[in-house]
């Protein structure tokens, strides 16, 4: 239902759509988001219920492109009054930063601060883009595929290398 | 962040900045908060989490759906029996499979008494933060039999692992109902005893009222889910607004405050916790023999009896221990009301034995995110007063 009026009111911003068990997902364009969150909240999807990133390393890395980029940024809203629930999908590539959502729903600012932490998406005009459950020296980000299940080099964690990250911190 | 806080400190000789944790009585679990105070006031406080991350979420992806089972139990370590019921549900959203009725009625009853106990904790802790000490002892002897009730059903107290995908571990022992019989009338008298405590103590009052209050339309922006957001004036409980498990069929209303502070989230917990009780007595009235798991070798495992004296049975269990189930395709946000909210396991499968990617959404993230804005302007004991009715679980905050 919410779909069609997407559809409606912001023509082509829905790249994708499926619906799995019940579950409405779309994917959109990274330039059509905020548009398209204005759009959420005005028809009463204002519980952000939860923001997260899943990570596809064999996906092409354009980036602008619209449909690929190493990661899905994955939100899910729910409609208290209707009940409905709808997922976005944005894909970004690596190092390519997503609009911020902190200013519009409070929820925000700790998930994408947890999504940078954990998958090392920078979420532009963020407040505090800082790390949430990791420590600020953690070498690389531990929810990419490429980081290893058993942490790596234990002495890469004393701080002097970050071989997970190109070296990068932060 | 410590160091602009110093030098701030420096050059304004009024603000003093304490460490509350992450070893504190009251941050229940290792929470570290930050308050930058001008005598007792609270300028600003800055929670600093992530000291019980576990990467929960990164094990999963190595693990098989059923072995992801113990680590739900660690994340609200008072109900894990809830989160137990959560993954399953949602691992069985995936599947598309319906489990048997009494599995789900036996579910229900479990969670529901776990619920109660983690309002105990919570309510009770609560008490025992602001100082007073008697309630939290007439709740707990009552969390003592919920945890016997749990030690019979699944053989463990705390980490019940008791769910498996597609219905249960096991069945019910003998001995269980009657318990819970017991358990029925005692809890009720227990939490009449706490009320008469605390909800007209003039004490109680000065400590909780006005203090944390929060409008519905800022608890939603916040992401309040669960007890918090009731308690601030929104009926949202996903067991009556997205039933599942056949919550539908029982009879219970749902408590809802009105200025959403430390006091009407007390209020809630201590009606919600009659309100399971009800639920509990409908579950018993209605448990009917039958089954707890799905008839179907290629998701439950074979009963073990079978296991040892019939090939089939054997080359079952063997597939589903070795190669895992056949998962199909695709994602799935499954959420159930959790003792803390809205407890949503996101799981993305791309048909193989592990999960793609496992996604825990923990209930009091967004709740202990808003921690500044509730304390804000407060003194050091409300913060203690709003942590602990916030109900911050570090297991399932940091995972």
């Amino acid at each position: 239902m919410i779909i069609e009026h997407i559809d409606a009111q912001l023509p082509g911003a829905v790249t994708d759509r499926h619906d799995f068990r019940g579950d409405q997902t779309i994917v959109v364009a990274k330039a059509n988001l905020l548009a398209l969150v204005d759009l959420l909240y005005r028809e009463g999807f204002q519980l952000l219920v939860d923001i997260t990133a899943v990570d596809w390393p064999e996906r092409p890395n354009a980036e602008g492109a619209a449909a690929a980029g190493r990661f899905d940024v994955v939100y899910h809203w729910l409609n208290l009054a209707s009940q409905e629930r709808l997922r976005v999908k944005v894909a970004v590539a690596d190092g390519e930063t997503v609009p911020t959502l902190a200013g519009l729903f409070k929820t925000a600012n700790w998930f994408e601060r947890e999504v940078f932490d954990l998958f090392g998406i920078r979420f532009e005009g963020h407040p505090n883009m800082k790390r949430l459950l990791t420590w600020d020296d953690f070498p690389g980000h531990a929810l990419r595929k490429d980081f290893p299940l058993d942490g790596g080099d234990p002495f890469c964690m004393e701080g002097c290398t970050a071989p997970y990250n190109n070296g990068e911190r932060g | 962040m410590d160091s602009i806080a110093l030098s701030r400190q420096q050059l304004d000789g009024d603000h003093m900045i304490v460490n509350m944790g992450p070893s504190h009585p009251t941050t229940h679990g290792t929470l570290r908060i930050i308050l930058e105070l001008e005598g007792e006031t609270i300028l600003k406080a800055t929670p600093e989490m992530g000291y019980l991350h576990r990467g929960v979420e990164k094990l999963g992806e190595s693990l098989s759906y059923q072995q992801f089972i113990p680590l739900t139990d660690r994340l609200n370590y008072c109900s894990s029996i809830m989160n137990n019921v959560g993954y399953t549900c949602a691992v069985e959203k995936l599947l598309g499979i319906q489990i048997p009725k009494r599995a789900q009625q036996i579910r229900v009853l479990v969670s529901e008494l776990a619920r109660i106990a983690d309002h105990i904790v919570c309510v009770g802790v609560n008490a025992v933060d602001i100082g007073a000490f008697t309630a939290f002892l007439y709740l707990f002897r009552q969390r003592e039999t919920v945890y016997d009730l749990f030690e019979m059903a699944a053989g463990q107290r705390l980490h019940t692992s008791f769910t498996r995908i597609g219905g249960l571990f096991r069945d019910i022992p003998e001995g269980f109902v009657p318990l819970c019989e017991r358990f029925l009338v005692e809890c009720a008298a227990s939490v009449d005893e706490c009320e008469r405590l605390l909800t007209h103590n003039p004490i109680w009052h000065d400590r909780t009222k006005g203090i944390g209050a929060i409008s519905p339309e800022d608890a939603v922006n916040w992401g309040y889910t669960g007890p918090c957001l009731r308690a601030a004036g929104v009926p949202q409980d996903l067991r009556k607004a997205q039933p599942y498990l056949g919550y539908e069929t029982y009879d219970f209303d749902i408590p809802v405050g009105t200025t959403g502070d430390v006091f009407d989230r007390y209020l809630v917990r201590m009606e919600e916790m009659r309100q399971s009780l009800r639920i509990i007595r409908q579950v018993l009235d209605r448990l009917e023999p039958g089954p707890v798991n799905v008839d179907d070798p290629k998701i439950a495992l074979p009963p073990k009896e079978k296991v040892y004296t019939r090939m089939e049975s054997l080359i079952h269990h063997f597939k589903l221990i070795m190669h895992g189930m056949e998962m199909p395709v695709g994602e799935v946000y499954s959420a159930t009301e959790a003792a803390n909210g809205e407890l949503g396991f996101y799981i993305v499968s791309d048909g193989g034995k592990n999960p793609y990617r496992i996604r825990v959404r923990p209930p009091c993230l967004p709740i202990f995110s808003s921690f500044h804005d509730q304390v804000k302007g407060g003194l050091i004991a409300d913060a203690v007063a709003v942590l602990g009715a916030m109900n911050i679980i570090a297991g399932e905050l940091d995972r």
